[in-house]
Parts: structure tokens; sequence; C-alpha cells
């Protein structure tokens, strides 16, 4: 992993912690952008962490670009003897896959898809060698997924899954964007997953939605009272795949007012993580379901 | 004191210096697409700097004033008329209760700014007025004007009438337009002719755009470096894993057509950039209407701070005299 620094004109320094993605390129910029926060360098005005790099937005006015390198440089080193242990939650997302809502705008838009005889999910599924939809929906909703970045849109969270290279489901991007994409349409890109926090264009593989908002501006849903977008960068994400009667009546409890995503508190160690996924995993799922 | 919108224009919006800070999550910083005649309006008007203003594209919206205020109108040249009667742009003039402030055809440019005495006074959120319609948040309901919006307008003196910034300290893009740009971010995942080309080739503004992005279309196509690509990025050779997106940056899909982000910003997204806009000439892209010629021009840091510190006196000047 080599850190590779540039300017992005005369406002910004951006970092690429390294050109692939991996969840130690993840925590490392995890790591340094928390240690710039905390360093409350005069001068920087936005710091974002994405999913193997990150963006510091800077006033050249206050801080010469060039001491502000070396701060960075200086920070990285420092930063990278902290173990990688994060604080952090896990949260509950419902999603109906398969949907009649992204299944009529991916029709619409099949000229644009790399194979137009079939769905998204369908498509996915057998690029990655999964078993049609019960296949792919237990290998998407199984295991947990980080959020890796937040952007893009207002609140949108890109999803890393926490499993085994091997067992990562790839798709690309459509050919061409679409012009359309249902508010809270579950896609995928890449290695990543997203939810589209708005309705709008976008490129990703769609494949199914939630009924539960993820961004308000007008702050009127119960759990976005505090902050307009649900989503940190570090949060954690477990599918929970529900069918269309619990979609409907997630639906109406939202707007009624009734409806509060199950949320957990969890410490995540990267080390132990990395010694055995698939039992950190299920511990990770006895925290969010109270056991 | 308030004004009613008789018509809205094409897309009018409130904006003011925007709002920093939430980047990280997606929210852009919004804010007036040319920032210097958001700045030179309200100063001719008596405001502070960083009130809100409109933002009017291509064509002026009609607005009817139920006190009265002082006016300036800057940036692209879209003159103004008081109740049919012409008058002058980047200079003050005053509007009566009952007045009905209206727009020429747009002679130049492509953005003209507004600015009432007292400002737009719609709910600051996040720290700013500014609107940032992708996200339906901020400025007026999150939109732009519609027919039949009333505005709010803040408490303020007004200046006298024909406070006015000399034609020489005003700024708008030539032709070719030349915007200056700071190679590097994935400058190296292109060709050594491609990189040259890219700044030889005249490019012509594309109709795609807006205040997130202005695209650009008409140049060489971009060869890359061959690569084997690296796991998430994709397998199109424009792909990188996705990253942040600097406001300015140049991001070329496919190689086809550049694309430089702008105000409302998407925050990150999974193409390479080449580089991007310096800060000073953020605000000429703003005044850009589609099929003008433009050239990416290299500079250095130091010459991009340089011309920072250029734009800074010019504006310390207009402050003297306004």
């Amino acid at each position: 992993m080599k850190t590779r620094y540039s300017y992005g004109g005369d406002e910004h320094i951006f970092v690429e912690c390294d050109e692939e993605m991996s969840l130690d390129a993840f925590f490392k910029s995890l790591s340094i952008t928390t240690a710039v926060k905390k360093a409350k360098i005069k001068g920087v005005t936005e710091i974002c962490p994405a999913n193997a790099s990150f963006q510091i937005k800077f006033d050249p006015d206050v801080i010469k670009p060039t001491d502000l390198l070396k701060e960075l440089k200086a920070i990285e080193k420092s930063a990278g003897k902290n173990k990688s242990k994060l604080k952090t939650r896990i949260i509950e997302i419902p999603v109906l896959y398969n949907d009649p809502w992204t299944n009529e705008t991916l029709m619409k838009f099949r000229d644009r898809h790399q194979d137009p005889t079939s769905t998204d999910v369908e498509y996915t599924a057998r690029i990655n060698n999964l078993d049609g939809l019960d296949g792919f929906i237990k290998a998407h909703s199984g295991a947990p997924w980080f959020v890796s970045m937040v952007g893009f849109v207002a609140g949108l969270p890109f999803l890393y899954q926490m499993v085994d290279r091997s067992r990562q489901i790839q798709s690309p991007k459509y050919l061409r964007p679409r012009t359309d994409t249902p508010k809270l349409t579950v896609g995928h890109g890449g290695c990543f997953g997203c939810i589209y926090s708005v309705r709008g264009a976008g490129g990703y593989q769609m494949f199914g939605i939630t009924p539960m908002p993820i961004y308000d501006p007008n702050q009127k849903i119960k759990y976005l009272k505090d902050f307009m977008c649900l989503f940190k960068p570090g949060d954690i994400v477990k599918w929970k795949p529900i069918d269309r009667a619990e979609y409907d009546a997630t639906v109406i409890a939202v707007e009624k007012g009734k409806f509060m995503p199950r949320v957990k508190d969890v410490t995540f160690s990267l080390e132990d993580f990395k010694k055995d996924m698939g039992g950190y995993n299920a511990k990770l799922m006895g925290a969010l379901n109270g056991r | 004191m308030a004004v009613k919108v008789l018509k809205p224009g094409l897309s009018t919006t409130v904006q003011d210096l925007g709002r920093p800070g939430y980047y990280h999550i997606g929210i852009p910083i919004s804010g007036g697409m040319d920032r210097f005649a958001l700045r030179c309006a309200n100063m001719l008007v008596g405001n502070k700097e960083g009130l809100a203003v409109l933002e009017a594209v291509f064509m002026g919206p009609e607005l009817i004033f139920n006190a009265d205020a002082t006016v300036a109108v800057t940036g692209g040249e879209l003159p103004p008329k008081v109740n049919g009667e012409a008058r002058a742009t980047w200079t003050s003039f005053k509007v009566k209760k009952g007045d009905v402030l209206s727009f020429d055809f747009l002679k130049k440019g492509a953005r003209a700014y507004i600015a009432i005495s007292g400002g737009i006074d719609v709910p600051v959120l996040l720290g700013s007025r500014s609107t940032y319609t992708l996200g339906a948040l901020g400025g007026f309901k999150g939109r732009k004007l519609a027919e039949g919006d009333t505005l709010k307008i803040g408490k303020g003196r007004g200046a006298k009438e024909g406070r006015s910034i000399p034609e020489k300290l005003r700024r708008g893009p030539g032709s070719p337009a030349e915007l200056r740009m700071l190679p590097g971010l994935y400058w190296h995942r292109i060709t050594a002719d491609a990189g040259k080309h890219f700044l030889d080739d005249t490019w012509k503004v594309a109709p795609e755009a807006d205040r997130i992005g202005y695209r650009f279309k008409g140049g060489r196509k971009i060869e890359f470096v061959d690569r084997v690509p690296p796991f998430g990025a994709g397998s199109d050779p424009s792909n990188i894993v996705d990253a942040c997106y600097p406001y300015g940056s140049i991001q070329i899909p496919s190689g086809t057509e550049p694309i430089v982000l702008h105000r409302d910003a998407v925050s990150g997204g999974g193409y390479f950039m080449v580089g991007a806009v310096v800060s000073v000439d953020m605000d000429l892209i703003g005044q850009l209407q589609p099929h003008t010629p433009v050239r990416f021009v290299e500079v250095t840091m130091v010459q991009a701070l340089k011309a920072r510190k250029d734009r800074a006196k010019i504006l310390e000047k207009i402050r003297n005299i306004t």
C-alpha cells in the first residue's frame, strides 16, 4: 500500500491510500482523516474520507499548500501506528429485492445495459456464479457491509461487504448512465453497494429498494431529526430481506413516525475480524439482535 | 419587505457564498457560481458581501416590490428594467414600492446576480441560504423560483443610486475562454500525447452544463496508459476506486468529454481526473454559454496562488470604491 499525494487545484489535497480497494486501505483513510480532524489545522475547511483515499479542502490564504502537505505526511506517519479499532454502530436496513419500481426503471434503460435480455439481479447473479435470485439474496444479505464513503449526492452511502475478496459481488456500472433511478434504490457498481438517497441519474446496477429514508432535508422523519443524513463513514450495515407486505407496512410506519431503525453500538477490530471473518460477523449479528 | 415573483425566468435560485463543511456526506458547497459577481452585486447595494442574492441563468425573472429598495445586477450582461425603463448593469439603482423589475435578453455571459438591499431572507440551513436543488435543500423551499413565490427581504438601508464598478474591474471569460488548470490527481493515467492534445485542443461547452458541472466536447479522444484494473475500480480505463471529487476537478469518462465539477458538485465517484481548474477561474465557468470555445491552460501552484492574490487585490479595490 503506497500513499500518493496530489494537489487538486489550489484548494484541495487529494491522498490515495491505495490504488485498489481493501479494508486496510479504508481503515488507513479513516484513521488519517480522524487524526486530521483532531489536529484542528487552521485553514482546513473540509475533511472527506473515501473508500481507499481521502481529500482535504483548505484555504491557501490561511495555510500554504506546501505546509499542509508536510503536516498531512507527518500525521500519516503517526496515524499508521494506531491499532485499527473503531467505535461504530451497526444498522439494519430492510430491503425488498427485485421490487416492481426498480424493475420498471431498469426495463426503460435496457439499451444501456451489458445484458438487455435479463434483469440487473439476474445478470449480476450469473456473472458472480450465484444461484439465481435466491442465491443472490443469500450472498448480498448474508454478511454485513461497511459504509466506506458517503457522497456522490447528499447522504448516499458507498458500501463494501465484509467478506473475503473471493466472495465479493462484482458487477460493472451500466454502459451509459441512466437518467433516472428511483429514490432509495439499493445499487451496486464495481465491488461497491449503495443506497440512492434521492431520485436521479445513476450508473449502478439496481437490485432492490428500501422503505427506509436515509436523507431528509426537512428533518421531519423521526430518526433524522438530529441530522438530515443517516450515514457516516465507518457505519456497518446489515441488509434484512423483506417481502412486499412488510415493505408496505414499513412505508406507512415511517409516514406515521412510528418506524425506528434497529441500531446497536459496536466496537470493530480489523485485526480480530481478519483472523476469523465468519465468526466475527456472527458476533456482530449477535450484537445487532441483542444476543 | 418582500418581492413577489411574477415570472421566474429559466432557473433562478437563491445563492450566497455557500455551505462549506458538509462535503464529506455529499452535501456540496453550492452558492453563486460566479462568486466575484455575487460579491460585487452585494457591495453595490450596500450589503455585506456574503448576503443571499438571486442567480438567474440565461433569462431574468420578473419581480414586483412591496417596498422601496436598492438593486444591482452584475455578472453576465442581463440588462435590468424598472417598469420597462432600462437601467445599467454593475450599477446600483432604486426601486419604489409597486415597481416591477424585469430584464432584457442576455447579451453576454450566462448568469446574472441580482442583489437587493437587505438580502434575500430565506431560512439559514447548515450555515447558508444557498439552494442545492439536487438535494432539495436550502434556498426557497429547496428549489428554483416559481411564479407566485414571495421572497422575504432582510432589513438594510440600501446604498445610494449610481454606485458603479468600472468596466476594467469587471471580469468575464474571453473567447476562447482560457481556464487555468493544475495537472494532477490521476494525470498519470493518460499518455504523454493525450496530455499534450488535451491542452492544445480547443473544446466547446456542451449543452449539458449546469450548477453540478460543465461538460466540454470537440477535442481529440484521450488515450490511457495500459494497466491491470485495480480491485474495485471497474474495467474501463477511465475508472478508479470511487474517490472524492475536488471542486473544479476535470474528469474525462471513457476519455471522451471532460466534465468540470462546479458548486453543486457530486462529491465523489469512479472516474479518473486529470487535475483541477484553479479556484479563481471557477467564476469564469459560471459565465460560459453552450458552444463557447474553451482552452485549458496548464499552470503551477505558484501561478495559481498568484492569480488568487491578484483577484484579492481587485476585490479590495472595489471595496474601497463602493
